[in-house]
């Protein structure tokens, strides 16, 4: 039997084929005859009511065929478009804006150099207005009221677990720390920016929508609700997505380019293409994060008690978070994280400012990040006011691995952990105590090194449908299967690879199922036309979901297989046993049918009383999330001269459950663990009190190069989800989560005998050296 | 706007063309011959992702005029092997050296040029040596890798007599 690499095989990737030889087909690949292109005039302003827009000023550039505005919009009913929270948002305002770089009008032309022209010609007047950036005081009495549609700056209050209960548990507590902390927004600047390209074809009334995004059937029903008072319909819109240059939650929402063009390629009757530039995304598309957290954790007796967190999300001049429908904070309550207590509560109020909307994740299963940063500070402060070492503090307070099934007091059912295991693998390969003597002994010579620890638990893999939906569509995910006579096959799924190898991993899962070898299925994502309906590509759920239904669409076709087999072999099905990739009978190993054989019966010799082929089709709704988890534990030093901070060692033990193909996995680890530490460090948008943005360049937000990233060392432990048909969970965000508490637990743990209690993100040299000063321990030179 | 006529070697093809004095070179490269592998990912000169060889010096192709590359020959992705694989390429498919695959080929190119002038760089000059390059994907760990791996297959070659 030859081996058919399926899980847990380091197989190369199928689709680097066409990227190393620079054939893969990104959205500014496409060109269709005809085509035109969109660019965008945007304000300079954050606030501000838009007197007149000079339409004739661009009209009169050569090769400018029409300006589009909110007025021209407005005919259509276009100009504003629901958000995935239920908000609104302007597609292009009719008469006033709202925060800097919003689209103002758009125009259209032969050619991107004079689409660029036109829009740099184009004329508008202001009457700017007053602005508030800062969330706390947009909820003052009297505050500028960002929206004129609504009543408050206030956006929602959503509140989880018993306030009173967790106030009583934290009152009988002996020992209660509390910290505010700030999480910045932050952007996932994916590398390759956000666009389209529109197609309507008026004679068919038919729209194809080439697009970047993770989420194609989503957006395509989402597409036909908002279109439908104009006559278009479902089965009129085609949406593909294209291979996509990184998406990491960027590429969930919907963005006003996209209707505009959409809108300019019906008012032209042709082609319209939409890329944005790298300002143009830093500075408007969704942000992430930009979380204003207060905390409480309480202990007894070196017990953990109760957790308390009331939070002010900034949501910016509209509520457009990518969550599931039902959870305006996402899954931010995990953040009880990987411990055992009796009592929480959290609270989110969300609030408008004069900022960019947004609130999507950054590579991060909903608010995930937000909550393991609270909880792994909180865990950190409490550990020391309790005198302990944060180690072993955690390790007592774990949840043991003889409770899971483990229901949260906030509700969730964590389904399988060993968080002792992993912290211990993790302080073990880096050297922990020793670690603790080196900064001992470093401490007495006036060095400042520290070292820090996150053990954090993920959550993701939505649905289960009976939870989570988006706009009421249930968050399921799909794969067709089907064999052809030769024993090849196509696989198509609901989701939408951005970079992860679904094209490998899926084919290896497959190839696990039924011994069909992973370079002999194609598998292809991404076209409504042809996919099956799913949810997309996010919060870490394409191999909870779409992978689970490839191993359940697989396994179909292995009952009908049996069937031919049997019909082939004349014998009852009962006697026969499954190897991988052939059946034979039972006692008599020699007579069997490989799957392959079986495949061409399929298609000639199929029994009678079977219809002929062989495919099948798996909707599946995951029974729960999944939940991986791990501990990373960072080295830091830092200078006392420039306050710069150097991870000095960093690893990372990951417990994603069963490995597919563990090079792929370790690599989704690598770039989580980059743009994990990157927030902790680098990376910031920012805004002075008249709303103008800083870091809204590559120049002024810093992701970071190869100098700039550490080096990390990876371990694992296995322990396979229960309820996912192989037993593994997502990876793709874990090391994004779990990284940043690290890195900022690590530099306060080497100032910590300086005084510092906290330091915020990110932590520039800047910041830190302000408080090595503060604290009279700035080095001078 | 001024017109030009230049040409340029691409990739060993001359192709002359009339241009505006301000086209980019990636626009150049992208629209006027339809080779798409360049790629566009900023708008500052910092990411590198449309970083072609000019001359054998790597460069980033937004910040070139097409003008200005009249009469040089320039490398990009499609060009980088000669119908087999580069080593380069070769060692960034071995050591899963992309994942959206946005940024590799001027990963890739930046990297050739690393290695024709130190056919033995060390990690810390792999990092050094590609810092003008931005990936948000891998981490850059398995870019390293395949830098190492693609300096081994070359030199193998070497050895071999087939370079």
């Amino acid at each position: 039997m030859a081996k058919c690499r399926g899980l847990g095989h380091s197989v190369q990737r199928k689709e680097d084929a066409r990227f190393i030889r620079g054939q893969g087909r990104y959205i500014d690949d496409i060109k269709l005859p005809g085509m035109l292109y969109l660019d965008i005039t945007r304000s300079p302003y954050a606030h501000a009511k838009i007197t007149k827009i000079h339409d004739e000023t661009a009209l009169a550039v050569p090769g400018v065929a029409a300006v589009i505005t909110g007025k021209t919009l407005e005919a259509y009913n276009l100009a504003w478009m629901p958000t995935l929270m239920s908000d609104q948002q302007m597609v292009l305002p009719i008469d006033t804006v709202k925060y800097q770089a919003q689209e103002v009008a758009a125009v259209v032309a032969t050619s991107r150099y004079a689409a660029a022209d036109g829009a740099a010609a184009l004329e508008v007047d202001y009457e700017p207005l007053p602005v508030v950036v800062d969330p706390h005081a947009a909820l003052e009495p009297g505050a500028t009221r960002v929206r004129d549609d609504k009543d408050s700056n206030h956006i929602f209050h959503w509140e989880h677990g018993d306030r009173e209960a967790t106030e009583a548990a934290l009152a009988a507590s002996d020992t209660v720390v509390e910290q505010a902390m700030h999480l910045p927004r932050i952007h996932v600047a994916s590398i390759e920016t956000c666009g389209c390209v529109a197609s309507w074809n008026p004679v068919e009334g038919h729209l194809t929508l080439y697009l970047t995004t993770q989420a194609p059937h989503a957006i395509r029903t989402v597409v036909a609700l908002v279109t439908a008072h104009l006559g278009l319909a479902e089965h009129r819109i085609r949406v593909i997505s294209p291979d996509i240059g990184g998406g990491f939650g960027g590429k969930v929402p919907v963005y006003p380019g996209y209707v505009i063009a959409t809108a300019a390629s019906v008012v032209t009757g042709k082609p319209v293409k939409w890329i944005e530039d790298r300002s143009e995304n830093l500075q408007a598309d969704s942000f992430a994060r930009d979380y204003h957290i207060k905390a409480r954790l309480g202990s007894k007796g070196g017990k953990i008690t109760a957790l308390s967190l009331d939070t002010i999300a900034d949501h910016g001049y509209s509520d457009a978070a990518a969550n599931p429908s039902k959870f305006p904070a996402g899954l931010y309550h995990i953040c009880t994280g990987s411990y055992d207590l009796s009592d929480a509560h959290v609270s989110v109020d969300g609030v408008y400012t004069n900022k960019p909307p947004g609130g999507i994740a950054y590579r991060c299963s909903f608010r995930v990040t937000e909550a393991v940063h609270a909880i792994e500070r909180m865990v950190d402060l409490l550990a020391r006011e309790n005198g302990e070492d944060p180690a072993d503090f955690r390790l007592r307070n774990f949840i043991r691995p003889d409770q899971f099934p483990y229901t949260s007091v906030l509700g969730w059912e964590y389904d399988s952990g060993d968080y002792g295991a992993a912290l211990e693998k993790a302080m073990d390969m880096i050297g922990y105590r020793d670690l603790r003597a080196e900064q001992t002994e470093k401490r007495a010579r006036g060095e400042l090194m520290g070292i820090g620890i996150s053990s954090f638990t993920e959550i993701v893999g939505a649905g289960p449908s009976k939870t989570f939906d988006i706009l009421g569509i249930k968050m399921f995910d799909s794969s067709e299967i089907r064999i052809h006579p030769t024993g090849k096959a196509i696989a198509r799924f609901g989701t939408k690879s951005q970079g992860q190898g679904h094209e490998t991993t899926y084919a290896q899962i497959i190839a696990e199922e039924l011994g069909i070898p992973p370079e002999d299925i194609q598998v292809e994502e991404g076209d409504t036309d042809t996919a099956p309906y799913g949810l997309g590509t996010y919060a870490s759920r394409s191999t909870p979901t779409a992978g689970a239904a490839a191993a359940i669409a697989s396994r179909k076709i292995r009952a009908k297989a049996k069937k031919i087999a049997a019909h082939l072999l004349e014998a009852d099905e009962a006697d026969l046993e499954w190897e991988q990739g052939r059946f034979f009978v039972k006692g008599s190993p020699d007579r069997g049918k490989t799957i392959q054989e079986i495949a061409f019966a399929a298609y000639t010799n199929h029994p009678q009383g079977l219809e002929a082929g062989l495919e099948a089709t798996s909707y599946y709704d995951p029974p729960n999330l999944t939940f991986p988890f791990g501990s990373y534990v960072c080295a830091v030093d830092i200078d006392r001269g420039t306050g710069q901070v150097r991870i000095r060692r960093f690893v990372a033990v990951d417990d994603c459950g069963v490995r597919i193909n563990p090079m792929i996995v370790e690599g989704q680890i690598h770039g989580g663990l980059a743009m994990g530490i990157a927030p902790a460090l680098f990376e910031e948008i920012s805004y002075d009190p008249d709303g103008n943005i800083t870091g809204g360049n590559f120049v002024e937000y810093l992701v970071p190069t190869a100098m700039e990233t550490p080096h990390w060392e990876l371990g694992e432990t296995v322990t396979p989800s229960p309820h996912h048909p192989i037993g593994a969970k997502g990876v793709g965000e874990s090391a994004t989560v779990g990284a940043p508490a690290a890195v900022v637990n690590a530099v306060v743990d080497a100032l910590w005998h300086l005084g510092v209690r906290h330091m915020e993100i990110p932590m520039t040299p800047a910041r830190v050296w302000s408080a090595l000063n503060e604290h009279g321990a700035a080095a001078t030179r | 706007m001024s017109s030009h006529h230049v040409t340029i070697q691409v990739n060993g093809e001359e192709h002359a063309r009339e241009v505006e004095a301000r086209l980019l070179l990636v626009h150049f490269i992208r629209e006027e011959l339809g080779l798409t592998g360049t790629h566009i990912g900023c708008d500052t000169t910092s990411c590198g992702a449309c970083t072609v060889l000019l001359d054998g010096t790597p460069v980033k192709s937004c910040t070139v005029l097409a003008v200005a590359a009249g009469g040089s020959r320039v490398t990009t992705v499609e060009g980088m092997g000669n119908g087999e694989l580069h080593p380069v390429q070769q060692g960034f498919t071995e050591k899963h050296g992309l994942q959206c695959g946005f940024c590799t080929p001027g990963m890739m190119l930046t990297s050739k040029a690393l290695l024709e002038a130190n056919p033995d760089p060390q990690e810390d000059e792999i990092r050094w040596g590609i810092s003008g390059n931005l990936c948000r994907c891998t981490g850059y760990v398995n870019i390293v890798k395949a830098v190492r791996r693609a300096a081994e297959i070359m030199k193998e070659s070497k050895e071999n007599g087939d370079g």
